[in-house]
């Protein structure tokens, strides 16, 4: 048993105080903490006073002992937490409202981020963002009144994810997610000389590097440094409405959120704890939804006449092919009529396809992919 | 799959044969990643050094083709050694004899000439494989895609018997089903021999079953036609009618030319589809369909888990939900179907005709799908089959079987293995991968993958155009001079029309499944 703000909680040995209190419903911020993977302490945000003790302790890497008392609000976590904000907060290309102080000072930084950055944006992470989240809720503000000059510039040579390392806070859940989580091993910290930094492969480009675009570091980044680039500019969030599907893919059937605006999906993201990929996504999952908006899609039945392909109206073509089949089925039996579904499409329509077959066309000829 | 994709991560060992996971499926990759970084072993069976091979303690590259020698070498040391788990064997099994006398004949040093492996490391294998218990077998279709294809199935099951690891958590015979609803598609029945739920159709309980359920009389008795015999029916005339439904046969059967000359024999063709594909250039009749996230309903996946797929935005067009179309044609032959959605076809139809899955309804799977057997709605589903050696039919039984080479190796002529298989960046023809943004850019054109060793011996650089041939046809593609591949193997895949590995690939099949042999024909390869 142990305290939390004065409620008695029962743990399990092995169980960190953040594992506890989020068991509870007591809240505790995090940043770098990503479920699943070895506690880093890196942002020092989920810090919490335990009783006896001199120093803050990081909750997601402190495990429980019997008798513990633990404050997650005291005035000390609080300060605590609020610089450690501010130090996020000025530490790179944060130009969200947080920023400075006075209305002048604000547009100015604004136009100067504008003119520093490669592209002429905010920060695409907006309204997503967890440091902006919290620097409202603790209420703080970075020091810097003008905006810092881009070190790196933006990397934008891969077709899916934008890097900008000028917004990157060295949380290191991204770091996390591909070595720990996808087991990619393509970005690493490194070091550029006295600075330490998030590095793909030798310090170049995820292009270059061992990346294969899974995308786990943009769904685990929680600030704007890593971006979808085909989302770029497309969401704000409280627009969207998730919808839970099932990837169109391989056989592992992984679970996803479509973020759908307006009735288009513009970017989706694994079910965090979802059966059986908790969360985890790979390249064509994640970026591999737009085909269904291609203009070459099929909009209207088609018949062929003088050996070209027509566009034809469904009674013509249901017509056609019914009065076909019936007269095949006349003249040489229902044997003369075969069929093939499709492992990609639903059930339903597998079933009903072979309904199709065997009760109103009488034949068992039908098949399809199941043993290649 | 006997067992799920949740125990990867709780695993000890792993036995991953002809599996490319981490490309045909790269998140399950991920957990088997995972428990190794943990510390489960991992030992990996396959011709291609490809990347999970970085996670293994043992690789054996086996030439193409020889799996079931290597497998029954394997289990001659088992045997031979007393390693295998006999109280597993005697309490749970038949045929233990006939496997034992089948084995035999597969001594280490004979399967070495075979396989390419050295007897010491096959005995090795074999040792490894029975220190740790339970071991958990993956397989993909390196080993279903051979003219020996059902054996092959069969002997990864005699293996995974008689190291007692079946029916038990992180055990398991575990094919990764290639596409999204594979699994699915068989369950309903979109099968030439049985209904939904595995009802064999040669039986007259079943029939009238369905018959009583579909309100018609007569349904047909005997098993119907497989693939690649609708294809030989188009060209005899014996299959007037031919309905293909979101497959693009043009670009996926081994042998396009011999396809499209099938394809083009026919009388009447009908394609349902999203797109116009290579295929539906000789349709007669196109209905276009509604894709992925424009209509309700579920998908079931490897490890047998129905999930609800659901509607995101409308179908373009005119374009319709599948089985709608396939009602609309019932209705005018004169069946009128109630069933007006994809719930009702499940939840009133699908899952009171199959017993499997007889539980799974829609409101239960709003969120997490269930995995079948789920006999009602109680159940709350099942992660490992035949639990505490309990088989469908009682007890295990061995199927000893023999190795037999490709239908086509390497000669004079044709002195390389090709195989065959999937990239990460695409699916299959494209149709759809080739139509996301930014996907054509990380993986834009086919290449003929080749080793370093042959290369070198032919003056190949990367990038340089080859000739790539076999009795079939012949490509001209760039050539990827990788370690993946091992000395003597041109590997290639299917995914874009030019350099299409099917325009060489053999139309030979397995006997009994009829799948062909992608995984191995002869081909010359000669720099342009």
């Amino acid at each position: 048993m142990i305290t939390i703000n004065g409620r008695d909680c029962i743990f399990q040995p092995g169980e960190t105080i953040l594992d506890i209190a989020t068991r509870n419903r007591v809240e505790i911020p995090t940043i770098c903490y990503l479920k699943r993977t070895t506690p880093t302490g890196n942002c020092g945000i989920c810090v919490v006073e335990i009783e006896g003790h001199s120093d803050l302790s990081l909750s997601c890497s402190t495990l429980a002992k019997t008798g513990m008392i633990v404050q997650t609000d005291s005035p000390r976590v609080v300060s605590q937490r609020k610089t450690v904000l501010e130090q996020m907060l000025s530490s790179g290309n944060h130009n969200c409202t947080i920023g400075s102080s006075g209305d002048d000072a604000w547009t100015q930084f604004q136009m100067d981020v504008e003119s520093n950055d490669d592209y002429e944006t905010l920060c695409p992470a907006w309204g997503e963002c967890k440091l902006q989240e919290l620097a409202y809720k603790y209420q703080v503000q970075g020091k810097h009144t003008s905006a810092p000059a881009r070190k790196i510039p933006l990397e934008l040579d891969n077709p899916m994810i934008i890097r900008d390392t000028s917004r990157c806070i060295m949380c290191g859940r991204c770091v996390a997610a591909c070595n720990e989580v996808q087991v990619n091993r393509a970005i690493a910290f490194g070091d550029n000389g006295n600075e330490k930094k998030i590095i793909a492969g030798k310090d170049d480009s995820l292009m270059t590097s061992d990346c294969v675009f899974c995308g786990e570091c943009v769904q685990a980044c929680p600030v704007g440094a890593l971006v979808e680039k085909k989302a770029l500019n497309a969401i704000r969030p409280w627009e969207t409405k998730k919808i839970r599907t099932t990837c169109p893919y391989c056989g592992v059937g992984c679970q996803q959120w479509l973020h759908v605006k307006e009735g288009k999906i513009i970017k989706v993201t694994g079910v965090e704890d979802g059966k059986p990929n908790q969360g985890r996504l790979c390249v064509k999952g994640r970026f591999g939804y737009d085909f269904i908006y291609s203009k070459e899609r099929l909009r209207t039945p088609l018949i062929r006449e003088n050996n070209e392909l027509r566009k034809a109206t469904w009674d013509e073509a249901l017509d056609l092919v019914a009065e076909k089949f019936t007269r095949i089925i006349k003249e040489d039996g229902p044997h003369a009529l075969a069929g093939v579904s499709c492992a990609r499409s639903i059930n339903e329509d597998s079933y009903q396809m072979q309904k199709l077959f065997r009760s109103v066309f009488k034949t068992n000829n039908i098949d399809h992919c199941a043993r290649t | 799959m006997t067992n799920s994709f949740g125990e990867f991560s709780k695993a000890k060992m792993f036995l991953v044969i002809g599996s490319n996971m981490t490309e045909a499926h790269p998140v399950a990759a991920t957990f088997l990643k995972n428990a190794v970084e943990k510390g489960a072993r991992l030992i990996v069976i396959d011709p291609r050094r490809h990347k999970l091979v970085d996670f293994a303690e043992l690789h054996l590259p086996l030439k193409v083709g020889s799996d079931i020698a290597l497998i029954n070498g394997i289990m001659h040391v088992l045997i031979k050694e007393g390693l295998y788990d006999k109280a597993f064997v005697s309490s749970c099994c038949v045929g233990f004899e006939e496997l034992k006398e089948k084995v035999e004949k597969y001594p280490p040093e004979k399967v070495a000439q075979i396989s390419g492996i050295e007897a010491e490391t096959i005995r090795k294998a074999a040792r490894i494989l029975a220190s740790v218990k339970p071991v958990m077998l993956c397989y993909t279709l390196g080993i279903t895609e051979h003219t020996c294809g059902k054996n092959n199935v069969m002997d990864t099951a005699n293996l995974q018997m008689l190291l007692g690891n079946m029916g038990k958590e992180c055990g398991g015979v575990n094919p990764l089903r290639g596409q999204n609803n594979v699994q699915g598609a068989c369950d309903c029945g979109a099968l030439p021999n049985v209904f939904p739920g595995y009802q064999a159709v040669t039986d007259s309980f079943a029939r009238k079953k369905f018959e009583k359920s579909w309100g018609v009389s007569d349904l047909p008795s005997e098993n119907g036609l497989m693939i690649p015999q609708m294809m030989d029916g188009l060209v005899n005339g014996k299959v007037r009618g031919f309905y293909i439904f979101g497959e693009n046969l043009a670009n996926t059967e081994p042998d396009i030319k011999k396809v499209e000359h099938e394809l083009s024999s026919a009388e009447f063709i009908v394609c349902q589809d999203i797109f116009e594909t290579e295929t539906t250039r000789f349709a007669h009749v196109v209905f276009p369909a509604a894709a992925w996230s424009e209509n309700d309903g579920t998908f079931t996946n490897s490890e047998r888990r129905v999930s609800r797929v659901r509607t995101a935005s409308n179908p373009p067009g005119y374009a319709k939900p599948n089985w709608w179309i396939f009602k609309q044609i019932a209705q005018r032959m004169g069946h009128h179907w109630k069933s007006n959605s994809a719930q009702e076809i499940w939840d009133n139809e699908i899952s009171m005709l199959a017993p499997n899955l007889g539980g799974i309804k829609y409101n239960r799977i709003e969120k997490d799908g269930l995995q079948w057997p789920c006999p009602d709605t109680n159940h709350p589903g099942t992660c490992v089959l035949h639990q505490d050696g309990e088989f469908a039919c009682g007890l295990g039984v061995f199927n000893p079987v023999d190795w037999t080479p490709p239908a086509e190796v390497p000669d004079e002529t044709y002195p390389f293995v090709l195989s065959t298989g999937r990239r990460l960046y695409h699916y299959h023809t494209r149709t759809q991968t080739g139509r996301c943004e930014g996907l054509n850019e990380l993986l834009g054109e086919e290449t003929a993958d080749i080793s370093p060793e042959d290369a070198r011996a032919m003056g190949i650089s990367f990038n340089d155009f080859v000739k790539v041939k076999s009795r079939r046809g012949e490509v001209c593609i760039k050539a990827r001079i990788t370690p993946e591949v091992p000395k003597g193997m041109v590997w290639m895949a299917f995914h874009f029309r030019e350099g299409n590995a099917n325009w060489l690939t053999n139309p030979a099949f397995d006997p009994q499944t009829l799948t062909a042999e992608y995984k191995a024909c002869a081909v010359a390869l000669e720099k342009v």
